[in-house]
């Protein structure tokens, strides 16, 4: 009876432990795959040729290869969103978790958690309809398709992630903290601003990393208000970005060109790879708090 | 995260596809090998072709005109595609041609645009910056915004190869698709843009090019230039399988007329 019973817990142990791998194997093969595919090409062109090339012209009759163009944008592109993002999400989310009464807070969630599950797409399908042709008669230029637009559309794309994880970290600040900062005479905004934020701070801090990591890896929405032209960036040029890269050319591709294009799939894994890093040292040291 | 994994996936099954090469031709088997422009148009007849006919095989490699004319003279597969009429020495050589169909290929402007006319010369100074206001052929005064495709899109090659502005062209955008280059130059009243001719819609304004407007019939009988013929090249002095040469009738056929204006091509027949 009870061998039995051992028999019952380990099968499901077993089943549970591959279940487990299924994800580990995924990654591994993924990692692999790019590792493998994308190394050709950098020893091709060469590793410094590669990385600091200013000129991409992967058609062209010579082919250049150089994907700085792409590298800086995703920076500053990810950079601008930051900027933007940021404090409007940090802002809504400390109104959200102290100040706001329950009624408005769930109806704001809500909208949050929306805000949250619209496709990628639709994004760029609203800013290449309304957004685009707005800078453009704004700031009086002659296209609107520019790294600003991309900013834009990422900045508001990372609200609900940066939204959502300040909130639960504001939250699991102990009451005791504001209390006491309230017993000893300070106004609830001196409170939420230098008790709950500085004690939430990791928690604030990784949900920064996260909406970075949204950002450097959207691909859909930004090659439709982008312009996708591999210009160093500018703010009002026309720009494209890691990811847009290997999607708006994957499709035709051949020989070196796509070999090259794996080469910057994997140069943007390396970047998310460092984000997540980032990201589980935050959230370490936060439990470790 | 999801997305990227499944954006992979995509990238290594096109990765496999791509290496499975022009294999030789067996009893069920259609090969094809050339211009990656014809994709779409080839990739239909083939599909339709391969359904009338159970147990056919019919395979296309996307190599490019010029390696697809040199793996039909190889007698690596059974019919070649190019995007590009045979020069004399390759008809020399023992390659015969039959034009499949027409890739016309529509300038659009926005509708509000008062040019409704350019020269072919025009439309290269345009794409290349030696013109860049609206003012200098005839327009308003503002500085016109070049909308282009992606490098490696057939209509992007076709439009460089026909107007000689082969990598030398400065886009203000590159789009990936025939749509979004609809909708862009729909929404900005001073861009300039190309499209297949099967795609246009009513949003935008196709030019005349040297006084002929855009149309099946004038892509027919050649007098718009912003065309080019789909070519299907085979070997004069050998004759195709049996089931290429059913391939080859198919192609040619009334059948596959409306198969290649769904592709996007004017048919030649």
């Amino acid at each position: 009876m009870k061998h039995k019973k051992y028999l019952v817990e380990n099968v499901i142990h077993g089943v549970f432990l591959i279940l487990g791998l299924i994800t580990v194997g995924c990654v591994l093969l993924i990692t692999v795959y790019l590792v493998m595919s994308g190394i050709p090409a950098i020893h091709k062109i060469g590793l410094f040729k590669f990385l600091f090339g200013e000129t991409w012209a992967s058609t062209a009759a010579e082919p250049a290869f150089g994907i700085l163009p792409f590298i800086l944008t995703s920076i500053y592109g990810t950079a601008g969103a930051i900027l933007l993002g940021v404090p409007i999400g940090f802002l809504t989310a400390v109104y959200l978790a102290k100040i706001a009464s329950p009624a408005v807070k769930n109806v704001v969630t809500s909208a949050v958690g929306l805000l949250a599950g619209i496709p990628s797409v639709v994004y760029g399908l609203v800013g290449m309809i309304v957004l685009v042709p707005a800078i453009r008669t704004c700031f009086n230029l002659p296209d609107g398709s520019s790294l600003l637009a991309a900013i834009v559309v990422l900045g508001v794309m990372i609200l609900p992630s940066i939204i959502d994880v300040s909130i639960t970290a504001l939250e699991a600040v102990p009451k005791e903290y504001e209390d006491a900062s309230l017993a000893l005479g300070a106004t609830p905004v001196e409170t939420y601003f230098k008790v709950s934020v500085p004690a939430a701070k990791s928690g604030i801090a990784a949900a920064v990393v996260l909406g970075v990591g949204r950002a450097i890896g959207e691909a859909t929405a930004v090659m439709m208000v982008s312009g996708n032209v591999p210009n160093m960036p500018s703010l009002f040029q026309s720009v494209r970005f890691l990811t847009t890269a290997v999607a708006s050319e994957m499709s035709y591709s051949s020989g070196l060109q796509q070999q090259a294009l794996f080469s910057i799939a994997l140069v943007l894994f390396l970047f998310i790879m460092l984000i997540n890093a980032t990201l589980n040292f935050f959230l370490k040291r936060n439990k470790e708090e | 995260m999801k997305k990227r994994v499944l954006a992979m996936a995509l990238a290594a099954i096109t990765g496999v596809s791509l290496m499975a090469g022009c294999s030789s031709s067996n009893s069920g088997t259609v090969s094809t090998d050339g211009s990656t422009s014809m994709e779409k148009v080839i990739g239909t007849i083939g599909e339709a072709f391969q359904q009338k006919n159970d147990g056919v095989t019919f395979t296309y490699n996307p190599t490019g005109s010029g390696s697809g004319i040199t793996a039909v003279q190889e007698g690596r597969c059974d019919i070649g595609l190019s995007s590009r009429a045979l020069k004399d020495e390759e008809k020399a050589s023992g390659l015969t041609e039959t034009v499949l169909a027409y890739d016309g290929i529509a300038i659009i402007v926005h509708p509000e645009n008062a040019i409704s006319d350019l020269s072919i010369e025009d439309i290269a100074d345009i794409y290349t910056g030696k013109i860049t206001n609206w003012k200098d052929v005839g327009g308003s005064d503002t500085e016109i915004v070049l909308i282009g495709r992606e490098a490696g899109s057939g209509t992007r090659d076709g439009f460089e190869s026909i107007t000689g502005t082969k990598d030398s062209c400065k886009y203000r955008q590159e789009l990936t698709s025939t749509g979004d280059v609809i909708t862009t130059v729909a929404n900005n009243p001073d861009a300039i843009g190309y499209a297949s001719l099967a795609a246009l819609k009513d949003t935008v304004k196709p030019l005349s090019v040297g006084g002929v407007a855009p149309s099946e019939s004038a892509v027919k009988d050649g007098s718009y230039v912003v065309q080019r013929p789909f070519v299907l090249v085979t070997k004069a002095d050998t004759k195709l399988s049996d089931v290429a040469q059913k391939f080859f009738d198919f192609a040619l056929s009334d059948e596959a007329v409306e198969l290649i204006s769904k592709a996007g091509a004017v048919a030649a027949k």
